[in-house]
């Protein structure tokens, strides 16, 4: 991949696909399965430290994180403890996909809310239901996850979520 | 305005008891253990003083007592650091209109009079590099004094919300207001004799004695004397020129983080960051933990130069970044109203056409640091200008050692890395210390210094690592 990305910020699905090799259909509808955004060579190991599957392989400190998906239990640990917040999870549920993603804003939704989609520019896309609330107290990286029930185009969107009451 | 709530800060917990101060003879309402230039803050208050010769309006801009942008006269005494000098009930401040003189009665502290105190290992700076040294000096068995100018320690750890990256040995996956009170715990408990409010002011010899001069809170003098010293003085926000770069409202970075993150007050409204390195990016995310509107960041650079992760996370949030702009002036009468950017060309001239006007209350710079190496100056150790460390920093040798016998760097102020570099020096200086004052075990000590120094490899070793390892060439004394 180019380093195009960096004059904008965000990376692009298809840039994404560079990066990582993508989990198959079959894996995603089978369970959650860890996904990292982590492009760059960064000195940061959290993820490959506290994974209990050894899923995530990082042979130097400054290596990116690759995830052997059939290795990954979708525990979400990685994404509870990512200091870069770049871990996601993925799964195939019918026709819909579910995302779990750290939340470190508040108000931080209820199991149930339901929340509007923003993609890796912060566009809203659409609307969905959040239907797993990890708060922070529960956290292992002291960073509350969300997953959230999306429609299955977006599984490869949403990133990010913003609560639809205005914060008083 | 003060902040309620935040996702990661517990507020209530920190404030202290309400005090009132007053304020050119108005009372404000404000907490102890918050300095004044905080609380004038938190009430609006964004003028400090006016300056000598033009008369222009000067407000807070590093907010960590280096910048001296926010003098006042408080209780008479002009040239108050106001920024770092606590609240006390009852004080009153004024603004300072250019130079004034001291009350005619006041009577300076004598040196006769000076508090001494003797350690090994005296260290100035209670940052990440200097809690680190402390610990383990005092670990192989130095006694130490440190003293740091700021009200608390931790150095910028206390205004970092976010986890921090490296090893989970190295503090990984944990936020920096976590680290700070970590090695503040550590250090407290291992006898590290520890002055706040306390400013190092000169760096002397006595025989094989080495002694720091300083003040503390403002009026009391101590005489530090120890065999070895540490300079752990961190950084100093940059500046650029633009139009109106001095109006109240053009902050320093790290300044936003401090009211923000450190004291709970709501920093402004609306905020333009220039500059989208990790500490442009980060604040960007920090503000929108704390509610606060950030309308762009701009980086004259054709690429982000933070941690892609860093501004992935605020862009997903909606926050535009623009590369190649830049600010071309703040617009505001003694105080930041509107902020105008323009696109840049090839040869970095703004594109006419491009401009674009954003009503905002703040402007943060993030532009980068340079290395506080006054003190080192002064002590006579020998300095060059880095370009890959930030600016100008002194030689120093393997284990953090200066031109200067028995006087040692580490952390930012020995070249501008991050918070885990700063710790890693940290200890590697706090061993080289107690092995130079003749406390520790040797073998331990080069031993576990070994392991550090591979650590700090490990660390730089990917390709952000390649300006550290640059800089450190040029400085390393064989």
């Amino acid at each position: 991949m180019n380093d195009e990305y960096l004059s904008r910020g965000y990376i692009t699905t298809e840039e994404l696909k560079e990066i990582v090799d993508m989990p198959s259909e079959e894996r995603l509808r089978k369970k959650p399965v860890a996904v990292p955004e982590c492009p760059q060579e960064i000195p940061c190991t959290p993820c490959a430290e506290i994974c209990p599957t050894d899923a995530v392989s990082m042979p130097t400190p400054n290596d990116r994180p690759v995830v052997d998906y059939e290795k990954c239990i979708g525990c979400s640990l990685c994404v509870q403890i990512c200091p870069g917040l770049a871990f996601f999870m993925v799964q195939y549920r019918g026709e819909k996909a579910r995302i779990t993603m750290p939340h470190e804003l508040l108000p931080v939704p209820k199991r149930g809310d339901e929340v509007i989609l923003l993609n890796r520019k912060g566009e809203e896309v659409g609307t969905g239901k959040v239907v797993l609330v990890i708060p922070r107290d529960k956290s292992v990286g002291d960073t509350p996850v969300l997953t959230v029930e999306v429609p299955l185009a977006l599984a490869w969107e949403v990133r990010a979520i913003k609560v639809k009451e205005a914060r008083e | 305005m003060r902040l309620q709530e935040h996702p990661v800060l517990d507020f209530s917990k920190k404030r202290g008891k309400k005090v009132t101060i007053y304020f050119e003879g108005k009372p404000i309402d404000a907490y102890e253990g918050e300095p004044i230039a905080e609380a004038l803050h938190a009430a609006g208050i964004r003028v400090m003083n006016y300056t000598p010769t033009t008369g222009r309006a000067r407000g807070i801009f590093c907010a960590i007592g280096k910048c001296s942008s926010c003098l006042m006269k408080v209780n008479g005494i002009p040239n108050v650091r106001t920024c770092i000098t606590l609240v006390e009930d009852g004080m009153q401040v004024e603004r300072q209109r250019g130079l004034e003189p001291l009350p005619r009665d006041y009577k300076p502290p004598k040196w006769k009079d000076a508090e001494r105190v003797n350690a090994d290992i005296i260290i100035i700076g209670g940052g990440p590099a200097g809690l680190m040294a402390a610990i383990k000096a005092v670990e192989h068995g130095a006694s130490v004094a440190l003293m740091d100018e700021n009200p608390m320690l931790g150095g910028q750890l206390v205004k970092q919300t976010h986890k921090f990256f490296g090893k989970r040995e190295q503090f990984a996956g944990v936020r920096g207001v976590k680290i700070a009170e970590i090695l503040e715990k550590e250090a407290r408990e291992k006898g590290v004799n520890i002055y706040l409010e306390t400013s190092a002011i000169g760096i002397f010899q006595d025989g094989e004695e080495r002694i720091v001069t300083a003040i503390r809170e403002n009026k009391k003098l101590v005489e530090f004397r120890g065999r070895a010293i540490l300079v752990a003085t961190g950084a100093m926000e940059k500046m650029i020129p633009f139009e109106n770069n001095d109006l109240p409202g053009v902050y320093g970075a790290g300044a936003i983080q401090t009211l923000m993150n450190t004291y709970g007050i709501q920093p402004g409204k609306k905020v333009l960051i220039v500059g989208a390195g990790n500490v442009g990016v980060i604040l960007a995310y920090q503000l929108l933990q704390a509610g606060v509107d950030v309308v762009a960041v701009v980086e004259a650079m054709p690429k982000v130069g933070a941690y892609f992760v860093h501004a992935a996370k605020i862009r997903r949030l909606g926050v535009p970044i623009y590369t190649r702009h830049t600010i071309l002036r703040a617009e505001g009468k003694e105080k930041v109203e509107r902020a105008v950017i323009a696109q840049l060309d090839d040869s970095w001239n703004p594109i006419p056409g491009t401009e674009k006007t954003y009503d905002v209350d703040i402007v943060a710079l993030s532009v980068g640091l340079r290395p506080s190496i006054e003190l080192l100056h002064q002590a006579g150790a020998q300095a060059l200008y880095v370009r890959e460390l930030s600016g100008y920093v002194v030689q120093h040798d393997e284990r953090m050692e200066t031109t200067v016998r028995g006087i040692f760097v580490a952390g930012d102020s020995s070249g501008i890395e991050e918070a885990t570099t700063a710790m890693l020096e940290g200890k590697l200086a706090g061993l080289a210390m107690a092995l130079y004052v003749g406390k520790a075990d040797v073998k331990n000590a080069m031993d576990e210094m070994e392991q550090v120094r591979k650590d700090l490899d490990e660390f730089r070793s990917g390709p952000f690592g390649e300006r550290a390892r640059i800089g450190e060439k040029k400085v390393m004394i064989k």
